[in-house]
C-alpha cells in the first residue's frame, strides 16, 4: 500500500479521451460509468413500463399484442433489477468505500475494471432480443423476470440462449465486484478503523458482497440447467425426462429471496448515512444496526419457498417457511425504529437527500407491511401472482431501493463534482417523483385484493378505475425523471461550489476530502481514532 | 374510504376515451367458504395490526418533522443508544408475531386439509384452456374462454363478465366436499377463484390437491394466476354451484351430449357441415394463437393463411394437428378434441381465406390416422 501513495504526487493524472474510460482502473471513473450506465437501463426500463402502463390504461387490447405484453414485462423486470438497481449500488460503493474507508482505490483495480465491462455486453445482448423482436425476427425473453420453467425451457424462444448467456455476465460482473469490494473493505481500511468503526454504508455492502458470492453462482448454475435442458438433451427440469419444475423454483429462489436483499441492504446503508446528518444527531444504535443487517442476511438464506406457498409444498414446509419469514420483520423492525430515534429530537432540515430518506422510511415500511402480510400462507393463496404481491415489490424496489439510490445521488453529487446540486429542482423532482410513485403504486394494491392476477395484459372490468389511476401516476413518475437527468447534467458541468464538508456537520472520512475528491481519494491513509 | 375513492374514479373516468366500468373493491373479499373465510379473517388481522403499528410509527417520525426541526431552532440531542429501548422493540415484535402465528398456523392446517371429500375433479391446465375430469363420472370437457375477439379488439362493447366467461362451466354441488386435483399438460399454470379462496398450481408431473365446499348456489369466477405464455390472461375459470338435484341432471346432460359428439365421429359430413362446424372449432382451439384470420403472430406463431402445410400434403396436415410439433407451442390436439371436431378444423384449415385446395377429411381419416 505504502508504494502506491508514495509514488503519486498530490496533483492527479487522470488519463484524457476514450482510454480514460475503456481502460480505467479508477474506483471514480468505474464508479461514474457504473451510474450512467444504471441512468440509462433506468430509462430504457422505464419505457418499458410506460408501455406497459399505457396498454393497461383500460381494458381490451390497444398497443401490443399478447405476445409482446409478455416481453416487455420480462425485459422490464430484468433490466430494472440487473441494469439498474445492483449496477447502481455498485457504482455507489465504487466511489464511496474507498473514501470512506481512506483508501486510495479499490483493492483489484483491473478486475474492476472488467466488472463494469462485462454489463454493456450482457445488456448489450438482452436488449438486442428485444429490438429483433420488434423487428419481427423472433421472440424476446417473454417468461418472466423469474423464467419459471418449464415455459422457459421447452417452450422457450430462441432468445432465450441469449437470455441465459447474459445472465452468465451479469453474475460474473457481480461476483467480480463483491470480490473487490470485500478484499477492499478487508485490507484497506485506515489505521484505527476496526470492523465496529466503520461507517454504516461500508458495513451493508460488506455484507452485501458475501450474499453476492454466495448466491450469484446458484443463479449461473440454474441458467446452466437451463441451457443444457434447451440444448443437450438433459431434463433437469422437464418432467416428461424425470425432471422436475418445483425444483428449479427453489433453486431460483435460493438465489432469488437474498438477491431482493442485495438490492435492499445497501440501500439501508445510504438511508443511515444520511438521516444522521440532516437530523444533526449521530445514528441511533449502530451496533444494532450492524447486527440487524447481518441478521437479515442470514434469514434470507432460509425463506426462500415462501414465493411458492401455491406449488403444492407439503404443510409442514409451509409452515416453517411462514415462521422464518416472520423473523425477518423483527431486524428490519428494529431499523426502522432506530431512523425513527435518530430523527427524534434531532435538527432536523430537509434538503432532497433528507426527503428522499425520509420518504424511504415510510415508503419501505408499507412495503415491509405488505411484505409481512404476504408471508402469511393462508392469506397469501389470495395475494399470490397478484397486483397486490407488484404493489408490495414496487414499493420495496422503487421507494425503497430507487428512492435511496437518488438520495444518495443527491447527497454525494457535490462531493462528486464540487458542485452544489440545484436545490430548487431537486425538490421539484422529489415531489413529483414521491407523489407519483404513490399514485402509480397504491391502487395496485386495491385490484390486487381485488383479484387481477399480475402479468396479464388485458382485465376484467371491475379493475379498470385504479388501472387508470395508476397508469396516469406512471407517466408522471417517468417524466419526471427528465428533471432528475437534467439537474445532474447541470451540476456535473458547474454550479455553486460545495465545501469540503458539503453538508453541515456532515460526518465520514470522505468529507474530509475536498470537493471534488481527488482522483486517488487517499493517498495518505488518514488516522481514524 | 369508498366514499373519499369514489369521487377519484370518477374523475379518473373522465380520462378515459371509451370507458365501461364495473364496480370495483378496495378489500379482500370474504368469499364464500370456510377457506375464503380463514383467509379474510387472518388477511383482516395481520392487516389492522400493520395499521396500527404504522400509526405509532408514522406519527412518532412526523412528529420529530414537524416540531424537532432547524428552523424551529429545536437543539439536537446527542444521544445514540439505550440497550432498554432496543430490547423492549425486538421483545414487543415477537410478541405481535407470534399472536399472528397462532391463527394463521389453525387457519392453514384447515385449509390444508384435503381428507373425507365426497368427489373429485381432475384439473388439468391447457395453454390455454382449462380441462376438467369428473373422476369415476366419465364426464370430461375443455373450458375455452368465450368472449368474442370482437371485445378484446375494442370492436364491439364488453360484456358485464369481459374475460371472465367460457364456453362449458365446471360444476359443483352445494354443501359437498369437492377435492380438485391438479396438474398440467405443458407449462405451470395456477388455478384461481377468489370467492373460494384456492390458489393451486397445475404443474407438469405433479399432481396438487385443494378443496372447496360451497353452500349457496351461484355463479364463481377466477382466472389463471401463473404467467403461462401469450394467452395467459385469456384462460378463465368460471364454476357453477348447484343444489345437488340440479348438478345430477346437469351431470346427465353432459353424459349423453359426450355420447353424441362421439357418434359424430362416425357419419360422413358434407362440405358445409365440416366448414361451419370448422369455422367454431377453430376459433375455440387455434384461434388464440394462429389468429381468427389464420394469418398468425409474426416470430410466435406461424400463419396457416397460405401455409405450406395447410396447402400441401393431407396426410402431412393431418399428422401436425394429430400429434403437435416437438419443442414448439403446437400441441398434440389428438387426445383433446374428437375426430368431428379434428376433421372439421383441418378441413377449415385447408379451405378458407384463401387456402381453397378443396380437400375435405372425414372424420374417419382422422380415425384412421390416430
Amino acid at each position: 500500500m505504502n508504494a502506491v501513495v508514495e509514488e503519486h504526487h498530490d496533483h492527479d493524472h487522470k488519463p484524457t479521451g476514450m482510454g480514460r474510460w475503456l481502460f480505467s482502473t479508477n474506483h471514480k471513473d468505474i464508479g461514474t460509468m457504473y451510474l450512467w450506465f444504471s441512468f440509462s437501463m433506468f430509462f430504457i426500463g422505464g419505457a418499458l413500463a410506460l408501455l406497459i402502463r399505457a396498454e393497461l390504461f383500460q381494458p381490451g387490447m390497444q398497443i401490443v399484442e399478447p405476445e409482446f405484453f409478455n416481453q416487455l414485462t420480462t425485459l422490464h423486470g430484468l433490466i430494472m433489477v440487473f441494469g439498474v438497481i445492483m449496477p447502481a449500488f455498485v457504482g455507489l460503493a465504487n466511489w464511496q468505500i474507498p473514501m470512506m474507508i481512506g483508501a486510495p482505490d479499490m483493492a483489484l483495480p483491473r478486475m474492476n475494471n472488467w466488472s463494469f465491462w462485462l454489463l454493456p455486453g450482457a445488456f448489450g445482448l438482452l436488449i438486442a432480443s428485444l429490438i429483433m423482436s420488434i423487428m419481427g425476427m423472433g421472440s424476446a425473453p417473454n417468461f418472466g423476470w423469474t423464467f419459471y420453467a418449464p415455459l422457459s425451457t421447452t417452450y422457450g424462444p430462441d432468445s432465450t440462449d441469449f437470455f441465459i448467456f447474459s445472465v452468465h455476465l451479469m453474475g460474473i460482473s457481480s461476483v467480480m465486484g463483491a470480490i473487490n469490494v470485500i478484499a477492499t473493505i478487508m485490507n484497506l481500511r485506515a489505521p484505527g478503523m476496526t470492523y465496529m468503526k466503520m461507517p454504516i454504508f461500508v458495513w451493508t455492502w460488506f455484507i452485501t458482497a458475501y450474499l453476492l458470492i454466495a448466491v450469484m453462482p446458484v443463479l449461473a448454475g440454474v441458467v446452466t440447467m437451463m441451457l443444457t435442458d434447451r440444448n443437450f438433451g438433459t431434463s433437469f427440469f422437464n418432467a416428461a425426462g424425470g425432471g422436475d419444475p418445483v425444483m428449479f423454483q427453489h433453486i431460483f429462489w435460493f438465489f432469488g429471496h437474498p438477491e431482493v436483499y442485495i438490492m435492499i441492504l445497501p440501500a439501508f446503508g445510504i438511508i443511515s448515512s444520511i438521516v444522521p446528518t440532516f437530523s444533526r444527531k449521530p445514528l441511533f444504535g449502530y451496533s444494532s444496526m450492524v447486527y440487524a443487517t447481518a441478521s437479515i442476511a442470514f434469514l434470507s438464506f432460509i425463506v426462500w419457498a415462501h414465493h411458492m406457498f401455491t406449488t403444492g409444498m407439503p404443510v409442514a414446509g409451509e409452515l416453517f417457511f411462514m415462521y422464518a419469514t416472520m423473523l425477518i420483520a423483527i431486524p428490519t423492525g428494529v431499523k426502522v425504529f432506530n431512523w425513527m430515534s435518530t430523527m427524534w429530537r434531532g435538527s432536523l432540515t430537509f434538503e432532497t437527500p433528507m426527503l428522499f430518506a425520509i420518504a424511504f422510511i415510510f415508503l419501505f415500511t408499507m412495503g415491509g407491511f405488505t411484505g409481512l402480510m404476504l408471508c402469511i400462507a393462508p392469506a397469501d393463496f389470495q395475494y399470490h401472482d397478484t397486483y397486490f404481491v407488484v404493489a408490495h415489490f414496487h414499493y420495496v424496489l422503487v421507494t425503497g431501493a430507487a428512492f435511496s439510490i437518488m438520495a444518495a445521488v443527491y447527497f454525494w453529487l457535490p462531493k462528486w463534482t464540487g458542485n452544489m446540486y440545484d436545490e430548487k429542482l431537486g425538490k421539484l423532482h422529489f415531489w413529483l417523483t414521491c407523489i407519483s410513485a404513490n399514485v402509480l403504486f397504491f391502487p395496485m394494491h386495491f385490484v390486487g385484493l381485488a383479484g387481477m392476477p399480475r402479468r396479464i395484459p388485458d382485465y376484467a372490468l371491475q379493475f379498470a378505475e385504479f388501472n387508470q389511476i395508476a397508469s396516469v401516476g406512471a407517466f408522471v413518475f417517468g417524466f419526471s425523471q427528465l428533471i432528475f437527468l437534467y439537474l445532474v447534467i447541470k451540476c456535473v458541468k458547474g454550479g455553486e461550489k460545495a465545501t469540503s464538508e458539503v453538508w453541515e456537520g456532515a460526518k465520514g472520512l470522505e468529507f474530509d476530502l475536498p470537493s471534488p475528491a481527488p482522483f486517488h481519494s487517499y493517498t495518505t491513509p488518514p488516522e481514524v481514532k | 374510504m369508498r366514499a373519499v375513492t369514489r369521487p377519484i374514479g370518477l374523475a379518473c373516468l373522465l380520462l378515459a376515451s371509451n370507458p365501461s366500468f364495473a364496480d370495483y373493491q378496495l378489500n379482500l373479499a370474504p368469499g364464500v367458504t370456510s377457506t375464503s373465510q380463514n383467509s379474510y379473517d387472518i388477511h383482516q388481522i395481520v392487516m389492522w395490526i400493520c395499521v396500527v403499528i404504522g400509526i405509532i410509527v408514522y406519527g412518532v417520525m412526523t412528529y420529530s418533522i414537524v416540531t424537532h426541526t432547524k428552523a424551529k431552532k429545536h437543539k439536537a440531542a446527542t444521544f445514540d443508544d439505550n440497550l432498554k429501548i432496543e430490547i423492549l422493540w425486538t421483545v414487543i415484535p415477537i410478541l405481535i408475531l407470534i399472536g399472528m402465528a397462532i391463527p394463521a398456523t389453525s387457519a392453514l392446517l384447515a385449509m390444508e386439509d384435503t381428507s373425507n371429500s365426497d368427489m373429485s375433479i381432475k384439473v388439468t391446465g391447457y395453454q390455454w384452456k382449462w380441462h376438467y375430469d369428473y373422476v369415476g363420472e366419465d364426464v370430461s370437457f375443455f373450458s375455452n374462454l368465450s368472449t368474442p375477439m370482437a371485445q378484446i379488439k375494442n370492436k364491439e362493447t364488453k360484456g358485464e363478465n369481459y374475460l371472465l366467461e367460457v364456453d362449458n362451466r365446471i360444476v359443483i354441488p352445494t354443501g359437498k366436499k369437492v377435492r380438485f386435483l391438479f396438474t398440467s399438460n405443458d407449462v405451470i399454470h395456477s388455478w384461481w377463484i377468489p370467492a373460494f379462496g384456492v390458489k393451486k398450481d397445475a404443474i407438469p408431473g405433479y399432481i396438487n390437491e385443494s378443496w372447496t365446499q360451497v353452500e349457496e348456489p351461484g355463479v364463481y369466477r377466477g382466472q389463471c394466476a401463473e404467467l403461462c405464455g401469450a394467452n395467459h390472461g385469456f384462460m378463465p375459470i368460471v364454476v357453477e354451484a348447484k343444489s345437488e338435484a340440479d348438478y345430477l341432471a346437469w351431470l346427465g346432460e353432459k353424459k349423453s351430449a359426450q355420447a353424441a359428439a362421439a357418434a359424430s365421429g362416425n357419419k360422413t359430413w358434407t362440405m358445409d357441415e365440416l366448414m361451419a362446424h370448422g369455422e367454431t372449432a377453430y376459433n375455440t382451439s387455434c384461434g388464440a394463437c394462429h389468429q381468427p384470420g389464420g394469418e398468425g403472430l409474426p416470430g410466435a406463431f406461424p400463419a396457416i393463411k397460405g401455409s405450406a402445410i395447410a396447402t400441401g400434403d393431407v396426410a402431412k396436415h393431418i399428422d401436425v394437428v394429430l400429434n403437435g410439433v416437438k419443442d414448439t407451442g403446437m400441441q398434440a390436439f389428438g387426445p383433446q378434441l374428437n375426430d368431428a371436431d379434428l376433421a372439421a378444423i383441418i378441413t377449415y384449415e385447408r379451405n378458407a381465406w384463401g387456402n381453397n385446395t378443396g380437400d375435405m377429411v372425414q372424420p374417419s381419416d382422422v380415425k384412421a390416422a390416430r
